[in-house]
């Protein structure tokens, strides 16, 4: 087993952080992994993106010409790789951000307002750890339990309270998709 | 230890630390930025640790050298352009007999190039670089692990052969994550050091490279020659996979490895039997261990990220034994493994065996 991700948004929208804790609770659960950022000429306030591999055997190359997987949480991240995703991967769309629809038919788009669930959590910077909620729930790539000890031991060094809200949130987003499928 | 996820850049960083690298200096540059900043932080929490951004390549290079001479455990690191403008100090590095690991973190190039992974520095790497009749031990790591491993290793072999030690890697190696594991490093003892302590210390030592007299100089250079003779017959690395039974080898190295394992791999469920034989030590490159190969292995396919630079020494090596096969994608270029196993399977014939590189 393969599956490459990426993840993609503005810079500050935690875009990075969803592919490291995913790579880390991977890893957690044993397997192979690699995180490989986009790296140098971005800008502050431009957009940022990762590529997450995670294997049961040793992973070739980390980058992904054809991801398995794609979660975008701005306009311009889907225009840039919606064409990539392969065909029956799922396209994850942050729809409180993402108006436009996508012009991919082969793909199982899911569409979370990760920011509105976040906001109405009282933290709108947790939009990325709502997306992180949905996209396990219906990848399974790695268990809740397994996501969240890593989370806790990445964020370690951070208040009680930001671990709290980001639990908080990855449930909201992981119980959305319950509740709409 | 603690199975750590961690960027490339950072693990040399740590690695280095552990292996009691107290001196850092450089000059910031895309993609190795991580390791200063690293050393930044971590020089600083250590008795000692001593952390410099110099104002160019060439007075870190230097800043490396004096704390070489002075006894440190002493690093550098940047990325194509910022390392040739290191090669003079390099060269005074292995003409004084004095220990120094440099890290080069390929890009694209020639010239300024841009900031994308290629292996373009190869020949620059294993035939000195800089002037002057001399080499450098040239390690080719392919994973965060070895990334780990190979930095403590290149303290201990250029303190063990007193000689500048290049890892050589790329700017995906330095930028991707992936889990390591951090080893004890085991401290070895020398029974003879080279230090200059300062006035009051001990006898007198003179550490130059400034030789006037040709025959003096000749001697100097014919003692270096031995001392590169014995890291090639005791310090040479390779590693093979899936080679057993293989009928085609592949032949690449770090990053161009990497990617080699994954087409094997599709190869392999098309019914090509190929196997990999990567270099880990670049020089001394793995010759006689190569040559070996070619004793049942009639074809041979290198794989590099440059246009043809591996290859020279892998026809060195099988010395027309063998048909070779090539494939280069430089310039910033990552080919994905399917990719180069298409390129193979166009070139390679079970029957006629491997398209000769002209």
């Amino acid at each position: 087993m393969m599956v490459k991700t990426i993840f993609a948004g503005f810079g500050g929208q935690g875009v990075l952080m969803m592919g490291f804790t995913l790579a880390h609770g991977a890893m957690s659960a044993g397997y192979h992994v690699t995180f490989l950022p986009a790296y140098g000429a971005e800008v502050r306030g431009g957009t940022a993106n990762c590529t997450v591999a995670v294997a049961d055997e040793e992973i070739a190359s980390p980058i992904a010409s054809k991801p398995d997987h794609l979660v975008v949480l701005n306009t311009p991240s889907l225009y840039t790789f919606q064409n990539r995703v392969a065909a029956g991967g799922y396209l994850f769309i942050n729809s409180s951000i993402i108006t436009v629809d996508s012009s991919r038919h082969d793909v199982q788009i899911v569409k979370v307002p990760s920011s509105e669930i976040a906001e109405k959590l009282g933290n709108p910077r947790t939009a990325n750890t709502v997306m992180m909620g949905a996209f396990l729930k219906k990848t399974g790539l790695v268990a809740p339990d397994d996501y969240l000890g890593s989370l806790e031991e990445v964020m370690g060094s951070k208040k009680k309270a930001i671990i709290e809200i980001n639990r908080r949130a990855f449930a909201a987003g992981f119980e959305f998709l319950e509740e709409s499928t | 230890m603690n199975k750590v996820l961690m960027q490339g850049n950072k693990v040399i960083g740590e690695a280095a630390i552990l292996a009691g690298c107290r001196f850092y200096a450089g000059y910031p540059i895309t993609p190795q930025n991580e390791i200063p900043e690293y050393m930044s932080e971590r020089l600083r929490q250590v008795e000692g640790g001593v952390f410099i951004q110099s104002e160019s390549e060439i007075a870190a290079i230097h800043m490396v050298v004096g704390a070489s001479a002075a006894g440190a455990r002493a690093m550098t690191s940047s990325s194509s352009p910022g390392i040739s403008l290191k090669q003079e100090g390099i060269s005074s590095l292995a003409a004084c007999q004095l220990p120094a690991v440099i890290v080069n973190m390929m890009r694209g190039g020639p010239g300024l190039g841009n900031i994308s992974p290629a292996q373009g520095d190869y020949f620059q790497a294993t035939r000195g670089g800089g002037h002057g009749d001399y080499r450098v031990i040239v390690l080719g790591p392919a994973t965060a692990q070895e990334l780990a491993d190979l930095t403590m290793d290149a303290f201990d072999l250029a303190d063990a052969y007193r000689t500048p030690v290049m890892i050589l890697a790329d700017g995906m190696m330095g930028q991707m994550m992936e889990p390591v594991v951090f080893k004890e490093p085991k401290p070895r003892v020398y029974p003879e050091r080279h230090m200059m302590r300062g006035a009051g210390t001990g006898k007198h030592k003179i550490i130059r490279g400034l030789i006037l007299d040709p025959l003096e100089m000749e001697e100097h250079n014919w003692t270096l020659e031995r001392k590169y003779r014995v890291i090639a017959q005791q310090e040479t690395r390779h590693e093979l996979y899936r080679a057993e039974d293989a009928e085609l080898i592949l032949v690449a190295y770090g990053t161009g490895a990497r990617i080699a394992k994954g087409a094997i791999k599709r190869l392999r469920e098309m019914g090509i039997k190929a196997g990999l034989f990567r270099p880990i030590t670049l020089w001394p490159f793995p010759t006689a261990e190569l040559r070996e190969l070619a004793k049942r292995n009639k074809d041979f396919m290198v794989f590099e990220l440059s246009t043809g630079q591996v290859v020279e020494d892998v026809r060195l090596a099988l010395q027309g034994y063998a048909r070779i096969g090539f494939h280069g994608r430089p310039g910033g270029v990552v080919p994905t493994p399917a990719e180069l196993a298409n390129v193979i399977i166009r070139q390679y014939d079970p029957k006629q065996g491997i398209a000769e590189h002209q």
